[in-house]
């Protein structure tokens, strides 16, 4: 039934709790939801979402450490056998995504509290909470399902709570509003087109599995239909994980937003996004097709180089931390186009290892960008002068994150851009390498003058600065000294991410 | 490719036709337009467009609703539409009346924030707002852009 494997799917039936985990993952996020706006009490809105998401976060490291040595769970929903019942298959490549977004979500969460009373009003607190435990269903589902038409259903999911979620930034400034309605056209018709994609390729093969679909799509390899679920199905997903050209929703977005929203949607919706982009190429459509129809090198690899530049260049020219910070966003996401472009199991090793890495990263910074909320209640560079005096442990973090996005030795940034530079060694591809240097060069400017911001340039007058509560602090450090765990104990995050690639790659005999 | 376009070809295709007219259009709607109901309304067509190329797809020829009778017994002669198709596009519409009613929530927030939901209107408007922070960042560094 499935493409081969390492070792036979098990299958679950059984009603012992443990065997129950790929449902509970989504499940309870989802439950949890409704219930706080049932109870309808304010003061546990916070401590029931935080419960849902950690417990989560245990799920997902449970199912991790199940499938980490290349094996894989398949949960059958409502006891229906695929290819007809819907199917959850975890892997290495979804558990470990699945670890990230619910780590991110968790400590996201933790720092939420403080931060959301200066940036929304408490009579909308209990409803946010639970739309974004309804987003965390959304992604994780996403990631974990292992069919093509429930992807896109978990996939409005979350981005229906996005959309609300951003428009709460409207309390602080009004184009938040605007930011969000332009997300919500877009994403609309992203989503539209990865429905068309899909709804070709069950024309064309009659099954909605993922497994199944794979199977069959390499028997008919050359049809048209095939070809054009393949474009509709990139482009589609390509909107939602903002790859080059397609990216323009995203800075007002992310700079508009709330601040734990940018954290937690910088963390993990793109990177969601990547995954699926991943799962689709790789598994659905089996690497013989890639190479096939020459997609890498007409399209992802160009587009990938144009963001890793134009994006890092107009990061520098920003004067709001926020827009500097997602504009960089488009530019890391670059790099993982890049770890796909390379054709490899080390370039796909690359991509995943960043997409773990550059999602703490960038959840670290725009908890830091939400620090500065808190104090100043602006994120302009004007406002934010001199501010390492003032708010020592942020801007601590800030330049912490801000080496992990240039690339510093000892921080999670190297780690993934040194298995990117290997995996354009491995091809030959010198020429990749130095750009990959030379993009970082371009970070270092952009992050240098955030640095700079803070501890060179004398206070602007009337500006005073307190440091953050703890209930902020504590998150943002954690997340920061993270990134340089991560710098450091490259053990799991590499063999994880070694793991995904070879479980993405399985089903082809051309590539290891 | 153009030697398929026979007649056959391009009647026997013809809910695909209606499909890429009515999907052309929504796409045309949302991006031409600047009126933000407007963009929905375009929005909207683009997605049922979606509806309907599932749904003609689901139709076997001389096939009739997949119904079981009453006494469960079934006609092995019987050909049944394929009811796939339509209980996934049940779920698409749920979803797409649940983006349209978002974006009209949210235009009623734009409107009551600038006072009017014309797209260049409101551009306007916020150019005016980036430029008087540029402008107030200016007035105390002195510096350029």
């Amino acid at each position: 039934m499935a493409s081969a494997t390492s070792s036979e799917p098990v299958h679950h039936i059984a009603l012992t709790l443990s065997d129950q985990l790929p449902a509970l993952q989504v499940l309870i996020p989802f439950v949890a939801a409704p219930l706080m706006v049932f109870i309808g009490v304010r003061s546990l809105a916070w401590p029931i979402a935080f419960l849902a998401s950690l417990a989560s976060l245990v799920i997902s490291v449970l199912l991790l450490q199940r499938v980490i040595g290349g094996s894989e769970i398949s949960y059958h929903m409502g006891g229906w056998a695929p290819p007809l019942g819907i199917e959850y298959r975890v892997d290495a490549a979804n558990a470990f995504v699945l670890l990230l977004i619910s780590a991110i979500s968790s400590v996201v969460l933790a720092y939420a509290r403080g931060s959301l009373k200066a940036e929304v009003p408490e009579k909308n607190h209990t409803l946010f909470y639970a739309l974004y435990l309804l987003c965390l269903t959304g992604l994780l589902g996403v990631v974990i399902t292992g069919d093509a038409f429930n992807v896109f259903v978990f996939l409005e999911i979350s981005s229906l709570s996005t959309y609300v979620l951003i428009a709460q930034g409207s309390y602080r400034d009004k184009r938040a509003l605007t930011a969000s309605y332009n997300y919500l056209i877009m994403g609309t018709i992203g989503a539209t087109f990865f429905v068309i994609g899909i709804g070709f390729l069950y024309m064309a093969t009659g099954t909605l599995n993922m497994a199944d679909l794979a199977e069959r799509i390499s028997e008919q390899r050359d049809s048209r239909t095939i070809r054009a679920a393949f474009a509709f199905i990139v482009v589609g997903i390509g909107l939602k994980a903002a790859i080059y050209p397609l990216h323009l929703w995203l800075p007002n977005a992310y700079t508009y937003a709330p601040s734990p929203v940018s954290a937690f949607l910088a963390g993990t919706a793109t990177k969601m996004a990547i995954y699926v982009l991943l799962r689709f190429m790789f598994t659905v459509f089996q690497p013989e097709f890639l190479a096939d129809i020459k997609i890498l090198e007409a399209v992802i690899i160009p587009f990938a180089l144009i963001a890793m530049f134009a994006a890092s260049i107009s990061a520098f020219y920003q004067r709001d931390i926020k827009r500097m910070l997602a504009h960089s966003s488009v530019a890391q996401l670059g790099y993982m186009l890049l770890g796909i472009g390379f054709f490899s199991h080390t370039g796909l090793t690359a991509t995943i290892i960043h997409l773990f890495n550059h999602g703490i990263t960038k959840a670290a910074l725009f908890m830091g960008a939400g620090c500065f909320v808190f104090a100043v209640g602006a994120t302009s560079y004007e406002k934010l002068k001199g501010l390492g005096k003032t708010m020592p442990w942020t801007s601590a973090a800030m330049v912490i994150g801000g080496m992990s996005l240039v690339g510093i030795p000892g921080t999670a940034g190297f780690v993934s851009k040194w298995v990117l530079v290997q995996a354009a060694f491995e091809n030959g591809w010198w020429g990749f390498a130095f750009l990959i240097v030379l993009s970082s060069i371009i970070a270092v400017a952009y992050v240098w003058r955030m640095i700079e911001t803070l501890y060179l340039s004398a206070p602007t007058e009337g500006v005073t600065a307190k440091e953050a509560p703890l209930s902020m602090l504590i998150p943002l450090c954690l997340m920061a000294l993270s990134t340089i765990y991560f710098g450091f104990a490259t053990d799991i995050t590499l063999s994880a991410s070694k793991a995904a690639a070879s479980g993405l790659l399985s089903g082809s005999s051309g590539l290891h | 490719m153009f030697e398929e376009m026979t007649v056959e070809f391009i009647l026997g295709h013809l809910n695909y036709w209606f499909f890429i007219l009515l999907m052309m259009t929504g796409l045309y709607v949302v991006i031409a337009k600047g009126n933000l109901v407007k963009k929905i309304v375009g929005l909207n067509i683009f997605q049922t467009s979606v509806f309907m190329l599932y749904i003609s797809t689901g139709k076997v020829e001389g096939g009739t609703a997949p119904i079981f009778p009453m006494d469960m017994k079934i006609d092995p002669e019987m050909i049944y539409s394929n009811p796939l198709p339509h209980v996934l596009i049940l779920t698409a519409i749920v979803v797409g009346i649940a983006t349209t009613s978002l974006g009209l929530a949210l235009i009623i927030r734009i409107r009551e924030e600038y006072h009017t939901i014309e797209e260049h209107e409101i551009a306007e408007q916020e150019t005016k707002i980036s430029l008087a922070e540029l402008n107030g960042d200016q007035l105390i560094s002195g510096g350029n852009s």
